[in-house]
């Protein structure tokens, strides 16, 4: 099958309102008639559910939660950006088009990015007139901020949890149509396949995880809106329940999977303590813009600190390198994730990391706690050089600035970062690849439509800070709920959709026959063993640099941990209970395939771009090498039986509105 | 450290439940409570037993999906966090540690540790929103000023993350800090006055009718609440509810 | 919906408790003031109070909202209660809950039955006798220069009536009344000696101590259950703020803590100095 990206003609600025004047419709009598499942309910899902319903579709929403407001969405923190230019700075559709299609490293979709950029003001409109409490300034106007990788500030925010009350906004939302009956809410409820009848996505079979009922659901369209798959990873800053298995089991079923390798590595993570982690936390980006990040400079103070016979506050100020200031002096602290994420990993690599795990590098507010006490001091005219009054000022600033994550540091590390540097590594956090769409966001399956991040289309190789939000939203309150009518509009005729059919029984036999094997395997180990297991080797040899022995070797290795798995996995309980052991074993089987494909991908891909660094395409200075001439396509995966037998398809990416230039941060 | 642990186990809602002690050894002071558990029931599996099952997702304090009534305390004894922020190193070696689920009749236990909060959508679909399409075509953001203050207000209103511990930890299982926390949101907000008397009299009647307790404003919900949530929202809601009543 | 809404719901159960407990609270005000006089007045002051109590029909009025507060906020409490029960049917096996909450909090429906019970006995060792008992009446001893003092009847019209002119049978008494023997013609109104009643009920050699004990313990019942529910009942009503804070912990204070405290003195003061 060939990829069409069906992306409209005519002038970038003009496709999108093109596009709108010319689909068709369904009426609203006929939309009561037509039914539409949507998997997920974080800000994708959460808002087109909401949409769908509003507009008069029957909606069937699940999630594996025990409510839609506790998606994985809500853990964001920064910020949603959108080219509203209220700050007067410059801003624009165009700007903020162009800062992610040049954030993703030149590997997504014109069109699409276009799109978003264009929607992203209706968001803002939308989400306050839903209630949600953005920061305001004293004029009571909305407040903006700056974030990584951009010249403009046009970040919207709701201090440290935007994430949450965005989501909140479209949980309030979906609330309002599960209150008129429009939406009917399936909570704790997993997707575990994906149901074609002839051809056409029409239905999915998901588990009851409370008592284990494996159900039946037809609709005229299946919406997936599961998220990414950091998971695999074991330890990531996703949400210990987030899966792949929603976009697997549709890939499985024909959907193109595509650019599983893009991954992003943040960089400022609460390091890893101990073999009983299960679970990485973030500290926003925007501690970056007053934390110095440094290793010691000798390798017997590192390892003197290391054995805890030394204390970072005991080196002096010129036996301390301050890598990120020293390799980009013109960015410093403030690079893009992927490059800072990877700078980290090389002076601990080289043997600089300072826990005792030897991964981890210092990110230190002592100068800035300076900086800002001198200032105080000289604005409230008082002694500037007195340091105890200058610490004491400064830290007041520091704390109204970043206190609620120094004090979230502080209940995990116990340390207490305002006398003693933070400890930081990088950890997974977003993945930019996802199943393939068309500009519909309609998947190779026809009916069978996925937003958000569980899509591939908007942040390239590199999604940039507050972009994650904003596409979520996008996607789901104004992009689907007119792509989808366009395609329901044939289905007006159709009727109901019979669970009794025999592609229904096909489906539910086949997970009922994975569930008995899982629960009747009486292994050995549990299915963390297993977990942890890949998780180590998609971090050592598919992580943030990757080459082509150690991504062999990984397909390899997958390839028999999964074989392993099957033989030797130990799920107690039975199905038909609450059995949170089973939910694991059937995510953790579906990251057992999706890993091998995605170090096939990685091993493909003989080019560095955004989040994926190929050790043999770097610049002598260790810098990322594109290839535009022979890499500026998308990869899109078909599943034959085997992951390292997926069929490769390419999407050609044309840029005829931007320039392709290096990234460069120097 | 060597702990005792007693833990409510219970196989489904039907059955009747049950403390049952639990040792375990060489718990680090740097793991998270659930982290400890992630061990004891690693454990439990490799030696064929039933491990326990508890709630829990983000594992960082937002999504409100962990609960635990943990030493007498919901989330524990440690102030302004979840169960899942929670570390050891609050415990000392050689200590007893209960561990039970959040207990209210609206809550009923769907297994050990995990509970059943359904009823806290159920408020909020009785109208915990803004009754506007989201079509996107609504005024622009900045038509409407809002003072900063009635921002700021509404936000840490709007930072519940409905994990449940106002009702578990008040002695009447009431639900009223939850409830008043959306009341109060949208009630400070230009954009949720239009609609505020309905909201918080339906709300109120959801809140009633699933069976939780009332307020005896012992104010220990604001005080074990992960977000801080004031009592004053308790307030707040009383005067909208009693200006609504009278309308 | 809004009417059944100010008398079902859960929120108008909160605030008729409120409400009948801030009305309890200015009757013990006015309890107090008139108490006090056993201290700072004399019989006569405190007997005409207690007539002017019994007998004044806006006071009148007033008692019967008093009782019906009383009652109300009883079968409220009681309501609540009940419901606040059924809302955890299994409890749990350790709860801290003073590290949340304080005693008296979680305690008013203890405390506030402890309050009923005293409440019931208090009236029928003193509201009662004052209403239905035959009850003495007050005697004031009149002094003229150079003459043995007399005893007479203090009465409302400020009418003389000897002692002995009763003994002797030359006035009849009915009640509170004084008549010409054998005829409906009323001379004067006596005043019931509630002074003399409460003294020696305090004074009481084999109970004086025990009624003055367990009086005082009432007391300190009573600053419990103020000292949160004075408070909590404008949080009930939702005129907490951070602006009335201040304003209303520093009344919760008086209420909770010095009005029981006068009360108390009262008896003690009654049974060892008087």
């Amino acid at each position: 099958m060939k990829l069409d990206s069906k992306i409209p003609q005519g002038p970038l600025d003009k496709k999108w309102s093109e596009y709108k004047n010319h689909i068709k419709l369904v009426n609203p009598a006929n939309k009561r008639n037509i039914d539409v499942i949507v998997v997920g309910t974080g800000l994708a899902g959460g808002s087109a559910a909401a949409t769908l319903a509003e507009l008069g579709y029957n909606v069937k929403a699940f999630c594996y939660q025990d409510s839609p407001r506790r998606a994985h969405s809500i853990a964001a923190q920064g910020g949603i950006n959108a080219s509203k230019n209220y700050q007067g700075d410059g801003d624009s559709v165009y700007r903020l088009f162009y800062d992610t299609v040049k954030g993703g490293d030149y590997r997504a979709r014109e069109a699409n990015v276009y799109r978003l950029a264009e929607v992203s003001e209706n968001i803002i409109d939308q989400c306050v007139a839903q209630g949600v409490p953005f920061a305001r300034e004293y004029g009571g106007l909305l407040d903006n901020r700056s974030f990584g990788g951009v010249q403009v500030s046009r970040t919207f925010y709701a201090k440290g949890q935007t994430g949450q009350q965005l989501l909140l906004g479209a949980y309030s939302a979906m609330n309002r149509q599960i209150g008129r009956g429009k939406i009917q809410m399936y909570n704790r409820h997993e997707m575990l396949d994906i149901v074609l009848v002839d051809g056409k996505a029409r239905g999915i079979i998901a588990r009851n995880l409370i008592n284990g009922e494996i159900e039946r659901h037809s609709a005229h369209a299946v919406v997936i809106c599961t998220g990414g798959y950091g998971n695999v990873f074991f330890l990531s800053t996703n949400a210990m329940g987030s899966n792949v298995t929603a976009a697997w089991k549709a890939h499985k079923r024909g959907a193109y999977f595509a650019n599983p390798c893009y991954t992003q590595i943040h960089p400022t993570c609460i390091p890893v303590t101990g073999d009983h982690q299960s679970k990485l936390t973030l500290m926003s980006e925007s501690l970056r813009n007053d934390g110095r990040i440094w290793v010691p400079a000798k390798m017997e103070d590192a390892v003197a600190i290391r054995e805890g016979r030394l204390k970072p506050t005991q080196i002096a100020e010129e036996d301390r390198d301050y890598y990120l200031e020293r390799r980009y002096p013109s960015f410093g602290n403030l690079v893009p994730r992927d490059v800072a994420s990877r700078a980290a990993k090389e002076r601990c690599d080289a043997g600089y990391g300072v826990n005792a795990t030897g991964e981890a590098v210092y990110l230190d507010f002592a100068s800035a706690i300076e900086r800002y006490g001198k200032e105080q001091a000289r604005i409230h005219h008082m002694d500037e050089n007195d340091a105890k009054l200058v610490y004491k000022l400064g830290r007041d600033v520091v704390e109204n600035k970043y206190g609620n994550l120094f004090q979230m540091y502080e209940k995990i590390v116990d340390e207490d970062p305002y006398t003693t540097p933070m400890m930081i590594y990088p950890a997974v956090h977003y993945t930019m690849g996802g199943l393939w769409v068309d500009y519909n966001l309609m998947s190779t399956i026809e009916g069978c439509y996925v937003l958000g991040e569980a899509n591939f289309s908007d942040h390239g190789a590199n999604r940039l800070g507050a972009s994650a939000l904003m596409q979520g939203l996008a996607d789901g309150y104004f992009v689907l709920p007119y792509t989808i009518g366009d395609y329901l509009a044939n289905d007006i005729r159709t009727g109901a959709i019979p669970t009794d059919l025999p592609e229904f029984d096909a489906a539910e036999k086949n997970v009922r026959g994975m569930i008995d094997h899982l629960i009747s395997n009486n292994g050995t180990h549990s299915v963390d063993y297993f977990h942890k297991k890949l998780g180590k080797i998609m971090w050592d040899k598919v992580g943030m640099a990757r080459n082509a022995k150690g991504l062999t070797e990984a397909m390899a290795e997958i390839a028999q941990l999964r074989e392993e798995f099957y033989k030797d996995v130990k799920v107690s309980g039975t199905n038909e209970s609450f059995n949170q052991e089973l939910e694991k074993a059937l995510r953790v089987a579906d990251y057992l395939e999706l890993g091998e494909l995605f170090a096939k991908d990685a091993l493909h891909r003989e080019e560095s771009c955004g989040g994926h660094f190929r050790e043999e395409h770097q610049t002598e200075d260790g810098e990322a090498k594109r290839d535009d001439e022979n890499f500026a396509y998308v990869a899109a995966w078909e599943y034959k039986g085997n992951p390292s037998e997926a069929v490769l398809h390419k999407e050609d990416l044309v840029y005829e509105n931007i320039k392709l230039v290096t990234r460069s941060y120097k | 450290m060597n702990l005792t642990l007693k833990i409510w186990r219970q196989s489904n809602a039907k059955e009747q439940g049950k403390m049952v002690d639990y040792k375990i050894a060489n718990v680090s002071p740097d793991m998270s409570f659930l982290e400890m558990l992630d061990v004891l029931n690693n454990e439990l599996i490799e030696k064929g037993d039933d491990p326990v099952a508890f709630d829990h997702d983000c594992r960082e304090g937002i999504c409100g999906m962990c609960s635990l009534f943990i030493n007498g305390e919901a989330h524990g004894p440690d102030r302004g966090i979840t169960t899942c922020q929670l570390h050891m190193r609050k415990f000392k070696d050689g200590d007893t540690i209960y561990i039970e689920p959040f207990r209210a009749k609206a809550f009923p236990v769907i297994k050990d540790l995990v509970v059943d909060r359904t009823a806290f959508d159920k408020i909020q679909h009785a109208g915990g929103f803004i009754s506007v399409n989201t079509s996107g075509n609504t005024q622009d953001a900045n038509a409407i000023p809002v003072p900063k203050h009635d921002a700021d207000r509404a936000f840490d209103a709007a930072t519940c993350i409905g994990c449940g511990a106002c009702v578990a930890t008040c002695k009447n299982s009431s639900a009223m800090l939850f409830v008043s926390a959306k009341v109060s949101q949208f009630a400070l907000l230009p954009q949720g006055k239009v609609e505020a008397a309905d909201r918080v009299l339906n709300m109120v009647a959801e809140m009633d009718a699933l069976g939780f307790g009332n307020c005896t404003n012992t104010g220990a919900c604001e005080v074990e609440c992960p977000k801080g949530i004031s009592l004053e929202n308790i307030a707040r809601m009383n005067r909208e509810y009693l200006k609504a009543s009278l309308k | 919906m809004a009417k059944s809404a100010l008398l079902k719901s859960s929120l108008a159960k909160k605030y008729w408790m409120a409400l009948t407990g801030l009305f309890l609270c200015l009757f013990l005000v006015g309890h107090l003031a008139g108490n006090l006089q056993l201290i700072f007045g004399d019989a006569s002051a405190f007997n005409e109070y207690a007539l002017f109590m019994t007998t004044n029909p806006a006071v009148k009025v007033l008692s019967y909202v008093t009782y019906i507060s009383i009652l109300f906020h009883a079968i409220d409490g009681i309501v609540l209660t009940i419901q606040n029960k059924k809302a955890r049917p299994i409890g749990y096996a350790k709860n801290n809950a003073a590290a949340n909450s304080s005693f008296s909090s979680r305690n008013m429906a203890i405390l506030g039955t402890l309050l009923l019970v005293f409440i019931v006995t208090h009236m029928a060792n003193f509201w009662a006798k004052m209403h239905f008992a035959e009850m003495p009446l007050q005697k004031v001893e009149v002094k003229v220069e150079g003459q043995e003092p007399v005893l007479i009847y203090k009465t409302v019209q400020q009418q003389a009536i000897p002692v002995n002119a009763v003994e002797m049978g030359q006035l009849e008494v009915k009640g509170t009344q004084f008549f010409q023997p054998g005829t409906d013609l009323k001379v004067a109104d006596g005043y019931k000696d509630l002074h003399k009643i409460t003294v020696e009920f305090f004074k009481n050699e084999k109970t004086g101590l025990i009624a003055t004990i367990a009086y005082v313990l009432a007391m300190v019942v009573l600053g419990f259950h103020l000292s949160h529910g004075f408070g909590s009942a404008f949080q009930s009503l939702g005129v907490n703020n951070p602006k009335y804070r201040g304003c209303i912990k520093g009344l919760s204070f008086i209420i909770a803590y010095v009005i029981p405290a006068l009360f108390a003195i009262i008896p003690v003061y009654i049974h060892f100095f008087k």
